[in-house]
C-alpha cells in the first residue's frame, strides 16, 4: 500500500491508502476530518467540496494520487474559530436546517468569492447551482454570500 | 388561550426525577406525559411507534450555568433550538447562560422522543413550559425560605432572584438547597405578553459547530477500534439472495469479514408485523473493513445471484393497477356524508378529474448510516433516527436482549423527510455488529440509499363534484395508492364538513416495493389535487376562486363533527393573509398567480405562486406563504422551515420523478434524479398569522399547498392545466400559446 504525503490545511500528513481512495475518503476516514461530508460520490452534490490550490473541487471524485503536493483546504481549515466572512455571514443569517451540506456550500460560496469579490444575483446563484441543499435553504445560503460579499469586497 | 396563563395543578407523582447531582446542582426531570393530554390525536399514523414517557431535564450548576437537554430528535426541523426555549422561558434565565444537549433516549424519563408528524413542539409546549416553571418556583422556594420570606414576595429574572428588599441570589446559589425541597403542586406560568425568549430571533444551537465542520451526524461518529460496513442489497424489488461468492472481495485491501445477515430479521419478521413493511425478507451481503471506501469498493467484488420472490414490478404495471382501482368497487369508505350518489344524478353540472403521482426517494443528504456495537454487557447504538424508541426495542426483540440493555444516541442528522422514522438500517447495523462482534458503522452508498429504499408510494386521485343551483352540492374523493392509503383525520380535511353529500374512497395495491411516509404524507400530493380541482370547480361555475373557497368554509359548522379539526376562521384568516401580501389580482399582466389554501398537521396555510413569461417560457419567481401555527417559537428558525417547506414542494412537484423497470429504479444518484437547485428555488415570502394559540405543526404544513400553488399559476400563465407529478416531465403543458410565444 503506497505512502502519500499531502498538504492538508498547511500541515503535512501522511497517510498509507490505495491509490484510487478518493481525497473524501483520506479527509474523513485517515485524518478525521469529517466536516468534508460524503453525499454522492460522484460529484453531483457538492457536499464533499474543498479547496484545492484555492480552487472548489468535489473530494469524492478526485484521487489521492491525484491532490498530492498540491495545498488542500477543509472546512476545518477555512478560518481559525469559523470566523472567514463566509463562516461569519452563515452565523448572521442563520442559513441552517439540517445543515449536512453546508460545509460544502461554505467551501464554494469562499472560492467563489476570492475570484469574484462583487458578483451580480446571477453569477452568486450560478456559482451556488452546483450545491445540493435537501432542505432546500436557498434563500438563505444566497442572502449568506451576498452578505460576504459585500464584506470581502 | 386562557388557559396557557392560568395556574397548573399536578400530582407530586408527575415528577419521575428530582435529585443532586454527585457534581453539584439540581437535575430535575418532570414527567410530561401526565400533563400532556392533547384533546386531538395527532393526525399520522404513528401509532406503532412507542409513546411512553416523556420528559425534558434542566441541570443546574453551583455556578449558575443551565444546561438544558432536548429530549427530540433534530433532523434539521429546528427542536434542539426551540424546545430549550421553551424549557428556558418559563425557567427564566437568560439565554446566552444556557447551554443544550441532546438527550439521549430514555424511555424512563421522556416520552415520545419522536421526530415525526410535525408534532414536537406542538406536545411538548405546554410540558415544557411546566417543567421550566416547576424548577424556577422550586428556585424561588429555596431563596424564599434562606430569607425568610413568603415565595411570593420574590421575583425572578435572567437566573436571578429579588426579595422585596432587593437582595438577589443567582439559581446557582440555591440549587442545593432547592433540590432537598418538595416539588410544588402548584405552579404559574407566565403570561405570553411577558415572554422574552420564545417569540425572539434564536439562533440554531449547533450553528458554530455546523459551519465549522466539527463532528455532529451520525457518518461522523467514531470510536477506537470501529470498523465499516457496507451491504450488497437485492438489485430489484421481488428479488431475494441465492447464493454469492465472496473469494474476491475477502482479497480485496482492508477486508476484515464477509458475514450474511438477514436471517435474525426474518425470525423477527415472524414475531414483529410491524416491523414487515418496512424490511425485505431477503439475505444480505454484508462486507466488513477497516475503512468506508474499501468496504464500498470490496462491495462491488462480491458475486451475488439473486432470485424471484415476489411480484416484479415496472412503472407501467402500477400505473394499470392503480387506475383499475380507480374505476374498480374494490374501495374502502374512511368518509361518508349524504348520498353522493343520488346527488350526482340529480346535478347540474358534474366535473371529474385525475391527478397522478410517481414514487419518491426521501434523499436525505446523509445517506443512512448507524454505529452499532453489540457486547455481552449492552448493546450501544448511534446515530440519526427519527423513532429512537421504536428502533431499540425493535433491537432488543432482534438480539434476544432485554430492553434495558439497549443504549442509543441519537446523533443530528443530515434530513430526515420520513425515513429515518425506518430503521431498517438500525437494525442491519446491529445484526452486523452481533455477527463480527465489534464495533461497527453501517453506511450506505447514494446508490444503497435511492434504490433500496422506503418511498413515497405512488399515487392516483380521481375527484368527481356535482353542482346544482349554483352550489356544490357532491364531492366524491377515490385514491388508488401502492400499499398503503391516507390516515388518521385526513379524510376528515377541508373540504369535509362544507359539502353536504361528501364521500371519501381508498383502495390499495400490496407491492413488493417498500413504501413509508414521505414529508407529509399523503397531503404533500393530495392538497394538489384537491386545489387543482377547486380552481377547475370555481371556473367551471365561473365564480371568483378566491370566493369559492370562502363560501365553502363559511358552510362548515367544525362544532358539529368531532372529526373536523380544522378551523374554518383560522383558515379564512390565512386565506385574506395570503391575499393581502401577494397582492393576488393586483399584479401586472405578466405575472399570473395561483392560490391554494391547505390545513395539515393541526396548521392552517395559504400560498399564493406568482409565474412570469421570461423568453417565452413560464418560469415560478415567487411563493407567498400565509401560515397559523399558533405562537412561533422560534421565528428565525420558523421561518426558516417554512420557506424550505415550500421550495422542497415546488422542487418535488416540479421535477420529482422516480420510476421502476422490473423492480429496479431507474435512478439511484443524482445524475438521473433531479432535486431543486438554487437557481429553480423561487424566493418565497412567508408570513406568520400572531396570535396566543398554542403551537401547532410547522415541518410540514407549507409543502403541500406549493405544488397546488404553482400548478394553478402556470395554468393561468398557460391555459394549461398539469394533472401529473412531476410537471418538468411534460414540457409541452409547461409552454405557451403559440400566439403568446410570438408576442
Amino acid at each position: 500500500m503506497p505512502t502519500y504525503q499531502l498538504k492538508v490545511n498547511g500541515t503535512s500528513k501522511s497517510v498509507e491508502v490505495s491509490e484510487d481512495t478518493p481525497l473524501l475518503w483520506v479527509l474523513r476516514d485517515h485524518l478525521d476530518l469529517v466536516g468534508t461530508k460524503y453525499g454522492c460520490g460522484i460529484a453531483q452534490c457538492g457536499a464533499c467540496t474543498v479547496h484545492l490550490d484555492g480552487e472548489a473541487v468535489r473530494s469524492c471524485s478526485l484521487t489521492v494520487a491525484q491532490v498530492e503536493s498540491k495545498a488542500i483546504t477543509t472546512i476545518e481549515g477555512l478560518s481559525d474559530n469559523g470566523t472567514h466572512p463566509v463562516q461569519e455571514a452563515w452565523k448572521e443569517v442563520d442559513v441552517p436546517q439540517c445543515g449536512y451540506c453546508q460545509a460544502g456550500q461554505i467551501m464554494t460560496a469562499s472560492a467563489f468569492l476570492e475570484k469574484n469579490a462583487s458578483p451580480s444575483e446571477e453569477e452568486i446563484k450560478n456559482a451556488m447551482h452546483g450545491n445540493i441543499c435537501r432542505c432546500a435553504s436557498y434563500q438563505r445560503i444566497y442572502k449568506a454570500v451576498e452578505i460576504a460579499a459585500s464584506k470581502m469586497g | 388561550m386562557s388557559t396557557s396563563i392560568a395556574s397548573q395543578k399536578f400530582s407530586r407523582r408527575a415528577f419521575m426525577r428530582t435529585s443532586s447531582l454527585a457534581s453539584g446542582g439540581l437535575l430535575i426531570g418532570f414527567n410530561l406525559f401526565n400533563a400532556c393530554k392533547p384533546n386531538a390525536a395527532p393526525p399520522v399514523d404513528l401509532a406503532s411507534l412507542n409513546y411512553n414517557d416523556f420528559n425534558a431535564f434542566i441541570k443546574i450548576a453551583d455556578n449558575g450555568a443551565v444546561t438544558i437537554f432536548s429530549p427530540n430528535p433534530e433532523i434539521g426541523q429546528g427542536v434542539k433550538t426551540s424546545m430549550p426555549m421553551i424549557i428556558a422561558e418559563e425557567l427564566d434565565v437568560a439565554w446566552k447562560n444556557v447551554y443544550v444537549e441532546q438527550g439521549v433516549l430514555d424511555t424512563e424519563n421522556y416520552t415520545r422522543q419522536v421526530a415525526g408528524g410535525s408534532q414536537s413542539i406542538r406536545h411538548g409546549w405546554e410540558p415544557l413550559r411546566k417543567t421550566g416553571a416547576t424548577a424556577r418556583q422550586m428556585l424561588v422556594n429555596a431563596a424564599a425560605a434562606r430569607w425568610g420570606v413568603a415565595p411570593s414576595e420574590c421575583t425572578t429574572s435572567e437566573g436571578i432572584i429579588t426579595n422585596s428588599k432587593g437582595e438577589t441570589l443567582g439559581y446557582g446559589d440555591v440549587v442545593n438547597d432547592a433540590a432537598a425541597l418538595e416539588v410544588p403542586e402548584e405552579v404559574t406560568l407566565k403570561e405570553i405578553k411577558d415572554f422574552k425568549i420564545i417569540g425572539t430571533d434564536i439562533k440554531n444551537v449547533d450553528i458554530d459547530k455546523i459551519v465549522t465542520g466539527k463532528p455532529l451526524y451520525g457518518l461522523d461518529y467514531k470510536v477506537d477500534g470501529m470498523v465499516y460496513a457496507a451491504v450488497v442489497r437485492p438489485p430489484a424489488f421481488g428479488k431475494k439472495l441465492a447464493s454469492y461468492d465472496d473469494t474476491e472481495a475477502r482479497a480485496m485491501p482492508g477486508v476484515i469479514d464477509v458475514v450474511k445477515i438477514g436471517e435474525k430479521v426474518r425470525a423477527l419478521l415472524e414475531k414483529d408485523q410491524n416491523a414487515s413493511s418496512i424490511i425485505s425478507g431477503s439475505d444480505k451481503v454484508a462486507v466488513i473493513a477497516r475503512s468506508t471506501w474499501e468496504a464500498m469498493k470490496a462491495k462491488n467484488a462480491i458475486k451475488a445471484e439473486w432470485v424471484d420472490d415476489s411480484t416484479i414490478e415496472s412503472t407501467e404495471d402500477h400505473d394499470e393497477i392503480l387506475t383499475g382501482f380507480l374505476e374498480g368497487n374494490k374501495f374502502e369508505t374512511l368518509r361518508k356524508d349524504g348520498d353522493v350518489k343520488k346527488a350526482f344524478a340529480a346535478a347540474d353540472q358534474v366535473l371529474e378529474r385525475t391527478y397522478e403521482s410517481p414514487f419518491l426517494p426521501h434523499n436525505c443528504l446523509e445517506p443512512m448510516n448507524f454505529f452499532a456495537n453489540v457486547t455481552t454487557e449492552k448493546v450501544h447504538l448511534v446515530g440519526p433516527i427519527q423513532t429512537p424508541a421504536w428502533k431499540a426495542g425493535v433491537v432488543a426483540g432482534l438480539l434476544g436482549r432485554d430492553p434495558s440493555e439497549i443504549h442509543l444516541e441519537m446523533t443530528r442528522m443530515g434530513g430526515g423527510f420520513g425515513r429515518r422514522l425506518f430503521g431498517d438500517f438500525v437494525i442491519e447495523a446491529a445484526e452486523i455488529s452481533d455477527a463480527i462482534k465489534k464495533p461497527v458503522k453501517l453506511v450506505y452508498s447514494r446508490e444503497d440509499d435511492m434504490a433500496d429504499g422506503i418511498y413515497r408510494p405512488a399515487i392516483k386521485y380521481r375527484i368527481k363534484a356535482a353542482v346544482k343551483d349554483g352550489k356544490v352540492s357532491a364531492y366524491h374523493l377515490k385514491e388508488a395508492a401502492i400499499n398503503s392509503n391516507m390516515y388518521g383525520l385526513i379524510p376528515h380535511f377541508f373540504p369535509a364538513g362544507a359539502i353536504e353529500n361528501y364521500q371519501v374512497d381508498v383502495a390499495k395495491y400490496g407491492s413488493s416495493i417498500t413504501t413509508g411516509a414521505w414529508r407529509a404524507p399523503y397531503t404533500n400530493f393530495l392538497a394538489y389535487a384537491e386545489q387543482s380541482f377547486f380552481d377547475e370547480l370555481a371556473e367551471m361555475m365561473e365564480v371568483d376562486k378566491i370566493q369559492f373557497r370562502l363560501d365553502l368554509l363559511r358552510k362548515v359548522d367544525a362544532d358539529a363533527d368531532e372529526n373536523i379539526q380544522y378551523d374554518p376562521k383560522r383558515m379564512e384568516d390565512v386565506i385574506q393573509l395570503a391575499v393581502e401580501k401577494s397582492g393576488w389580482g393586483t399584479k401586472n399582466e405578466n405575472v399570473y398567480q395561483g392560490f391554494v389554501n391547505y390545513y395539515c398537521h393541526n396548521s392552517h396555510v395559504a400560498e399564493v405562486a406568482d409565474v412570469v413569461i421570461e423568453n417565452g417560457t413560464p418560469v415560478v419567481k415567487k411563493i407567498t406563504c400565509a401560515v397559523d401555527c399558533g405562537v412561533v417559537v422560534n421565528p428565525l428558525g420558523a421561518a426558516n422551515q417554512a420557506e424550505g417547506g415550500v421550495i422542497d414542494g415546488v422542487g418535488h412537484a416540479m421535477f420529482g420523478d422516480f420510476n421502476f423497470k422490473d423492480g429496479t429504479p431507474l435512478a439511484s444518484n443524482f445524475d438521473k434524479y433531479r432535486l431543486i437547485r438554487m437557481k429553480e428555488a423561487p424566493e418565497v415570502e412567508v408570513h406568520f398569522v400572531k396570535n396566543e394559540l398554542a403551537p401547532t405543526g410547522l415541518g410540514e404544513p407549507t409543502l403541500p399547498p406549493a405544488g397546488g400553488a404553482i400548478a394553478n399559476a402556470l395554468k393561468a400563465a398557460t391555459g394549461k392545466r398539469l394533472y401529473k407529478q412531476p410537471f418538468a416531465k411534460y414540457p409541452e403543458l409547461m409552454t405557451l400559446p403559440d400566439k403568446e410565444i410570438i408576442g
